[in-house]
């Protein structure tokens, strides 16, 4: 098998905007993604990064199958998910599982642990015969640092830490090869929050999955990530290793959200590169011709209104960015 | 019209213009509960000069925004009742006050900022008129004039068009522009402290950034004390002076932000420091701190971090619990070993 489990070509998610009530017609329609193209190696973390509204977690759901691609293709483990039968597809699903952002809300409140991180089992119930789920979500509750006799709580009993192990436990229980975070730590304190980002690694490294770790905390991401995408209005506009990305941005997007982050040193305050941008992120139902950061960068020119730049490797720069102008620049330098 | 507030706050009983603009000392608050008295702030003391940012850190349910309420007034009561201490604006105590002349300073002399603008705001009135309710309320202007000042607080958070704008309602803004607003209110009575909680935990880093810079230039223009409620220990890194941690209910450390940073002297300022991922630390374990922050019901005997504490003896498991103590000039600590934990890199 190849080394790609996972690809995305030209994917595309389009949500429409309707008009009228009896008559409905489309009037436009909100660019949510809007061509992403991923590749994602065995045993690697793929870290995507982007503010609000970037299209990031649209890009997670369609990722998992819950939410079907306007157009483009996904390939898991090289099926193309959208060509492939139903039995093949739900294989493929099986493959790829989601830890989600707030550990409150995903767990069902009325339904045991066990119940929780056995339902799984239920909708696949090729994977492991009845008799033996019991102790293989006690051996999985055990695997993520819980203690397996709790298995008959509910999810109320646990903290928020404790939580998020609970939905970690979920997403292996099909003993997937590839796992989506999407904001899998945001919602915790630090101190916890620590705790977590140990857990993924250590799962990792035993089990030999890949990630695919969105996140909107950069240092979060530089820590866990072996290659970085950075995302905005729907576009990845520039990827590369975790290295490539912080050390030497060449998008103006991507150097102007690692200058915003705050450094947890106060000797250096004052002495980084700040940019700060000007306006609000425009509208994915209308985004701006051309280069869609162009509304907001200091370096735009008339050629960024009149193409849109491809995601390329220039001159300039050792991994792909999507800018005409190009530019390594030095914004993290600080962060030593 | 202002000067007709003034004079009625110079009747506040105490007021001594020398004084602090904010002075809090052992405080306490506790929630009265079905399952028990939530003991949220156990005691928590610092003071605030004029043009100076202290920094309460802390995790959520350290006390943190509970003090920040106990401070405005604005504390949900019951269950909430602050049972002792002194808050003090400039010598008053604002405990003591009757409620109208509670309600005179706040917003006149001590305003705050919330975490969630848009819960903050009322939906169903455009943001001019809830701006210019201030100083129709406050200050006995007419409509027409209040509208006017509502206009110059927009265009002084740098809102564009604010002409326009003044007349939208909270939801056609977004999440920046939203805090912008509310940063505006909280500045219309030109207040000498400004309590700013979580302002920016619910936005996105490029717009942090731009609301952090525009409270900084605010804050240096009036020479406004700017107390900062926050758990980001890059944010508090880029614009406080002074820092108070706090766990479970108390201030466990106190310092000027570089020495914190350079050399904790308690450990679960440590513990928090070192849990942050660093560039050196890639690829390597990172640091957490074991276990979990006690629930405010039962919170443990000594140091109430001892059970989490890697430092902890036999004296920590005992009360009394170790007081906030004099390390250095300047600095406090509330651990019994700071030595220990300072000495240790």
């Amino acid at each position: 098998m190849s080394d790609i489990v996972l690809e995305a070509r030209d994917l595309v998610k389009h949500f429409p905007l309707t008009q009228g009530i009896l008559f409905k017609r489309q009037i436009g329609a909100v660019r949510a993604v809007d061509g992403i193209n991923l590749q994602l190696r065995r045993g690697e973390t793929l870290g995507i990064v982007g503010e609000s509204g970037c299209g990031k977690s649209t890009l997670a759901r369609m990722l998992v199958g819950l939410e079907t691609p306007t157009s483009g293709d996904l390939f898991v483990q090289g099926r193309n998910m959208a060509k492939v039968g139903g039995a093949e597809r739900r294989r493929g699903r099986r493959n790829i599982q989601l830890v989600m952002q707030d550990p409150y809300t995903s767990l069902n409140p009325r339904m045991t642990v066990g119940d929780i991180i056995g339902e799984p089992f239920e909708v696949h119930s090729e994977v492991l015969e009845k008799p033996k789920r019991r102790a293989r979500v006690q051996e999985l509750l055990d695997l993520v640092g819980l203690n397996p006799d709790h298995i008959n709580r509910y999810p109320h009993q646990f903290s928020g830490g404790q939580r998020q192990r609970i939905g970690i436990a979920r997403a292996l229980a099909l003993n997937p090869e590839i796992i989506l975070c999407d904001e899998p730590v945001s919602a915790l304190d630090v101190s916890i929050q620590a705790q977590v980002i140990n857990l993924l690694e250590k799962l990792q490294k035993e089990l030999g999955l890949s990630y695919i770790f969105i996140a909107h905390d950069l240092s979060v991401v530089r820590h866990i990530a072996d290659r970085v995408a950075v995302m905005y209005l729907g576009r990845v506009v520039e990827i590369g290793t975790e290295d490539q990305i912080y050390e030497n941005p060449t998008h103006p997007y991507t150097q102007a959200l690692l200058s915003a982050v705050p450094v947890p040193d106060p000797k250096l305050r004052g002495m980084r590169d700040q940019i700060v941008l000007t306006g609000d992120v425009p509208s994915p139902a209308n985004p701006p011709s051309g280069c869609r950061f162009r509304t907001r960068c200091w370096k735009a020119q008339e050629i960024c209104a009149q193409r849109e730049p491809e995601l390329a490797v220039r001159q300039s720069s050792d991994h792909p960015s999507a800018c005409h102008f190009a530019e390594v620049r030095d914004v993290v330098h600080a962060q030593r | 019209m202002s000067t007709d507030v003034n004079v009625k706050l110079d009747a506040l009983p105490g007021l001594d213009s020398n004084a602090l603009p904010l002075e809090v000392k052992d405080l306490h608050v506790e929630f009265r509960t079905r399952n028990g008295i939530a003991r949220a702030v156990n005691g928590v003391s610092f003071s605030l000069r004029a043009g100076e940012t202290r920094a309460i850190l802390g995790e959520s349910g350290c006390g943190k925004s509970v003090t920040a309420q106990a401070i405005m007034g604005i504390l949900d009561s019951p269950p909430g009742f602050v049972t002792g201490g002194e808050i003090r604006y400039r010598g008053v105590d604002l405990l003591k006050l009757r409620e109208e002349q509670r309600r005179k300073v706040r917003a006149n002399r001590v305003a705050m900022i919330f975490q969630d603008a848009l819960s903050a705001l009322n939906p169903v009135f455009t943001v001019g008129f809830q701006l210019g309710e201030l100083f129709r309320k406050h200050r006995g202007m007419s409509r027409a004039d209040s509208k006017a000042r509502a206009v110059e607080l927009l265009d002084l958070v740098k809102i564009p068009a604010a002409k326009q704008r003044v007349n939208e309602y909270p939801h056609q803004f977004s999440g920046g522009m939203r805090q912008r607003v509310m940063i505006a209110m909280a500045l219309a009575l030109d207040p000498e402290v400004l309590i700013a909680d979580e302002p920016t935990t619910a936005l996105d880093v490029t717009v942090q950034a731009q609301i952090m810079s525009l409270l900084a230039e605010l804050q240096q223009e009036r020479n406004m004390g700017l107390l900062l409620i926050t758990h980001d220990m890059g944010v508090v890194a880029d614009v406080a002076d002074q820092i108070s941690v706090m766990y479970a209910g108390r201030v466990i450390e106190e310092a000027p932000v570089r020495d914190i940073y350079e050399s904790p002297s308690h450990p679960y300022t440590k513990g928090l420091l070192e849990s942050i991922p660093r560039l050196d630390l890639k690829g390597q374990e990172l640091s957490a701190i074991k276990g979990l922050p006690p629930l405010l019901t039962d919170i443990p005997k000594g140091c109430a971090f001892n059970p989490r504490c890697r430092y902890a003896k036999d004296a920590c498991r005992q009360d009394p619990v170790p007081p906030l103590h004099r390390v250095a000039p300047a600095r406090s600590s509330a651990c019994h070993f700071w030595k220990e934990v300072q000495a240790d890199v």
